[in-house]
């Protein structure tokens, strides 16, 4: 078969351009951004390379209130949503009436677009002179009193907050447990009941183990994803997520990039960066967990 | 433990829904089973013989009748209350488990009085694989064992709870021909040595034939025949289990009985006695054709195959139902493969008649 | 005796548990479909009451007797909420379309073309995927505005066309095509670009499908980079256009407006979803990820 050497690579030119200029290039300039200490984005000037736009975002309160917002909100929504989706999704499997319409509805979410649905919530959460708004009609119903959770105390805002991150990324969960527990062959739950198996320890000794590959593909992604939160933060909370005291990491490196207090991308690089480095440790660390606890077939 | 099966009746609704006349899996099965005996349920799939494995097992409900283990009535009973064992076509081991936490895995679920160390687990464990001789594997994953292997590790966790009953479905069908041969043996040496009830469902009629103690045929979810092998070899009640059973398979002629002689093609093949006449349908086994220069069943000649302890003749006749006629005689005999023709005289036990409209069996 | 009665009771006490954990199941998730589906319920609630009606409600109502559709028209005319939706199906069509151009001669020739290197190239082009956007979007950003092209249809476009994932999975689709149909395209003459026209594409046409369902989802909910690039109106796409509305739009107070904004930024998906939803939730579970 005869085929002329170039031809290959004009199929793949039109990835090649796009992908260099934008991945390949930023990502080796991004690095470089992070090094050059106080460039200016109008002139275009520099005044030395050093450590010193990491030393700087270490140090901003913003950035440091950041991290721990985003840290709270990875550790409260990974778990909750992966046990709730797996609660869900057990149920989903245990019925037959319905479970196509149930499955549907989960996944809405999914498709509706999360800065429009964040105002809901708003709505939903937030108090004002006008109304106390729905949440709080609840919260008094059930003999508590009302908290404004947009802006209020720091606790009710990042109840919001992660609720409304678990809202949002129980959709694709349920989907993928749903489907894991269904691949599960129906034969070993048969064998394990001619042995008296009871329920909880059929789970435990065979569902999750069967299902644990997957399992941990939506803890780790999970994980990934919790890091990165931003838009649904703006979605709740507006463009000014400092004011609100609910930055994150990445509306860190945003508003150091753009906006009021932008026009630093160089702390933005910084930033960026020790938000991926922080991803890699705990994809890694993750990875070596899952490897130890997922070794069969 | 004698198991007692009453009227056992299994209907599914229809898939159709718009359709209300219901399935019926299995219709009014009636059996004894005697204590300690080896049971083959042996029918095509779909004949209700898997049903029937699975409500004995207590998978599946009856839609009526009733199941007894010795006295007791355990229609009822889910399956973990009924002492038995069940080994699945597919095994059915845990893939996450090693071979050792396979069969300590039904011990583990025992609850109250019956709860055992750690130590007594371990030790049944070994008894129950030594028994079927897995004991050098106990370590491994079931990724890392051969079917056959497998096989006898599900037959060990089946085994280590010490079932009344124990109960195989399809245990040969996923091993290959030669581990199919030597298994079907250890499953015999393994009732034997425990003397468990033991009910196994097959489609496979060599299989069956081969190990049990007696042979249940099914077809539509109904009993068409029980019996020991040979006897439902040598007797069946009608054409489906005598066709069903044997191989190579019985050879089906159209045939007429007129003044107390069976009549194939217009030759008086064989006296039948008071057979009142009428046009019937012959079934001839393999093993029932004579070679003899005057016989009178004349078939026309297609091949010789020679097999060394019996030659197979495979030739046409005009009143055949099928393709070829297969007669096995004895490698003493001598054909020449070119002739045109060959006859036989017919041994009168394998010549079976049945009524051409209801298929029955008519005796002579 | 004694035994059949202990076994009837077995019996009974496993049906009773039984019926509670089918009620609690059933409890349970209608729990969780009520809380899905109660912020869509509650926007287009508060989009049909009036201004006035919903801000004399201190306590909420949970339904409304007066359904008006003002607040949509408010939400056409005051703000621009038509120009916000037309300039979101224009980034979406052709973003969508150029992404196709690029991705399917690429998973071609990374599935079918022999090519020295190619194993080395197509390793490298994977490592790709775990580049977070995070990372690169800062450089892109600097490339845009320098180039001039910060709020402007090519600006939001171009950083958007490729993905490494759907070309990955494209390819491994398109590996699945029997190598025989290959050689016998190419025994009848048939050039590579028409194989691929013409059986390639039609033979993958599912993934195809979903590849773009999922591309178009992406780019209508799209936020972060056109947020970073526009601050031009007259460019917003309806995620910004939200965020615009919400803090200087209709005045703060105006909610049904706003949700009758929210409401009609939602519909198309939330339609484009009811008609392909067997297809897009198969898609998503074969390889989306978000959250």
């Amino acid at each position: 078969m005869k085929q002329s050497k170039w031809k290959p690579w004009l199929y793949l030119l039109p990835a090649f351009i796009f992908l260099g200029i934008f991945m390949v290039y930023p990502l080796i300039d991004v690095f470089v951004y992070s090094f050059e200490e106080g460039y200016n984005s109008a002139s275009q000037t520099f005044f030395g390379t050093g450590p010193y736009n990491y030393r700087y975002v270490l140090r901003d309160p913003y950035f440091l209130q950041a991290v721990k917002n985003t840290f709270l909100i990875v550790v409260i929504t990974v778990p909750v949503s992966t046990g709730l989706a797996l609660l869900i999704s057990v149920g989903l499997n245990s019925i037959k009436p319905l479970k196509e319409l149930f499955q549907t509805i989960y996944f809405l979410p999914y498709v509706t677009n999360t800065l429009a649905v964040g105002l809901v919530f708003m709505i939903l959460f937030q108090k004002t002179p006008y109304t106390d708004g729905f949440v709080n009609l609840i919260i008094k119903w059930f003999g508590g009193s009302s908290i404004d959770f947009i802006d209020g105390p720091y606790w009710a805002k990042m109840f919001v907050m992660c609720f409304y991150t678990i809202w949002v990324v129980m959709p694709f969960k349920v989907l993928i447990l749903t489907s894991a527990l269904a691949s599960v062959n129906p034969v070993y739950y048969n064998a394990a009941k001619v042995d008296g198996t009871s329920k909880l320890r059929i789970f435990t000794r065979i569902t999750l183990p069967m299902i644990s590959p997957m399992l941990f593909y939506l803890i780790i992604t999970g994980f990934i994803g919790a890091f990165k939160a931003y838009s649904d933060e703006v979605a709740i909370f507006g463009t000014d997520l400092n004011a609100a005291g609910m930055n994150t990491i990445v509306g860190y490196v945003y508003d150091m990039l753009y906006g009021d207090s932008g026009g630093y991308p160089s702390y933005a690089a910084a930033a960026a960066i020790i938000l991926f480095a922080i991803v890699l440790t705990i994809t890694c660390v993750n990875l070596l967990v899952s490897r130890k606890n997922t070794t069969y077939a | 433990m004698k198991i007692v099966l009453q009227d056992l009746t299994k209907r599914y609704p229809n898939r159709n829904r718009k359709i209300k006349e219901e399935v019926v899996a299995v219709d009014r099965f009636n059996f004894e089973i005697p204590d300690g005996e080896l049971i083959g349920l042996l029918g095509p799939s779909g004949c209700g013989k898997s049903t029937t494995l699975n409500m004995i097992c207590g998978l599946e409900k009856p839609t009526e009748g009733r199941i007894f283990f010795g006295e007791d009535d355990v229609t009822d009973l889910p399956p973990e209350n009924r002492g038995v064992g069940m080994v699945f076509q597919s095994y059915a081991l845990y893939p996450h488990l090693t071979v050792r936490q396979n069969i300590r895995f039904p011990l583990e679920n025992l609850k109250g009085d019956k709860k055992l160390s750690n130590t007594e687990m371990d030790q049944r464990a070994d008894e129950a694989a030594k028994l079927v001789q897995i004991d050098q594997l106990m370590d491994r994953k079931p990724s890392e064992l051969s079917g056959g292997q497998q096989q006898r590790v599900s037959i060990a966790r089946a085994l280590v709870k010490m079932p009344r009953v124990l109960l195989l479905d399809e245990p040969l069908s996923n091993l290959d021909a030669r581990l199919r041969l030597q298994t079907r043996e250890e499953i015999r040496r393994i009732q034997r040595e425990t003397g468990i009830t033991t009910v196994f469902v097959t489609h496979d009629q060599e299989e069956a034939m081969s190990i049990s103690d007696g042979i249940v045929v099914m077809a539509s979810g109904v009993v068409q025949q029980i019996g020991k092998p040979q006897d439902v070899y040598d007797d069946p009640v009608n054409l489906f289990v005598a066709k069903f059973l044997g191989t190579p398979a019985i050879n089906v002629f159209a045939g007429e009985v007129k003044g107390g002689h069976l009549f194939i093609n217009g030759e008086d093949v064989l006296p039948v006695g008071s057979v009142p006449d009428a046009p019937v349908t012959v079934g001839i086994r393999p093993e029932g054709f004579v070679l003899q220069d005057d016989g009178p069943f004349t078939v026309d000649l297609v091949r010789v195959e020679v097999m060394g302890r019996d030659t197979s003749v495979v030739s046409t006749h005009p009143s055949l139902e099928g393709a070829t006629v297969r007669s096995i005689i004895s490698a003493e005999n001598k054909i020449d493969p070119k002739a045109k023709q060959v006859h036989f005289a017919l041994k009168s036990a394998k010549v079976l008649l049945f009524n051409k409209e209801t298929e029955e069996r008519i005796r002579f | 005796m004694h035994q059949a009665s202990s076994y009837e009771q077995i019996e009974r006490r496993a049906r009773t548990r039984e019926r509670v954990r089918k009620t609690v199941t059933y409890v349970l998730l209608v729990l969780w479909a009520l809380i899905v589906l109660f912020p869509f319920y509650w926007m287009i609630l508060s989009s049909v009451k009036s201004y006035s009606a919903y801000n004399s409600e201190y306590i909420p109502k949970l339904y409304t007797l007066a359904p008006t559709i003002q607040n949509y028209i408010d939400a056409f005319t005051t703000v621009s909420l038509g120009r916000y939706f037309l300039n979101t199906l224009i980034f979406t069509v052709i973003t969508t379309g150029l992404m196709m151009i690029v991705i399917v001669p690429a998973a071609f020739a990374f599935s079918r073309l022999d090519f020295p290197g190619k194993n080395l190239v197509f390793t490298l082009f994977l490592s790709l995927m775990m580049i977070p956007n995070e990372l690169v979007i800062i450089t892109n950003f600097v490339t845009i505005t320098d180039w001039g092209m910060r709020n402007s249809y090519i600006g939001l476009i171009l950083p958007s066309v490729t993905s490494v994932f759907y070309i990955y999975l494209l390819k491994e689709n398109f590996e699945q095509i029997p190598d025989a149909l290959y050689k016998a395209a190419k025994v009848d003459g048939t050039s590579d670009l028409k194989y691929l026209l013409k059986v390639m594409l039609p033979m993958t046409r599912p993934t195809i499908i979903t590849i773009m369902i999922l591309k178009v989802i992406e780019c209508w909910n799209s936020y972060v980079w056109p947020r970073l690039i526009t601050d031009d109106e007259r460019y917003f796409l309806v995620s910004n256009g939200i965020q615009e509305i919400r803090e200087n739009g209709f005045g703060r107070e105006n909610i049904p407006a706003m949700m009758a904004a929210v409401v009609v930024i939602s519909v198309p998906l939330i339609v484009l979803f009811l008609i392909f939803h067997k297809k897009i939730m198969a898609g998503v579970s074969r390889g989306g990820t978000k959250g």
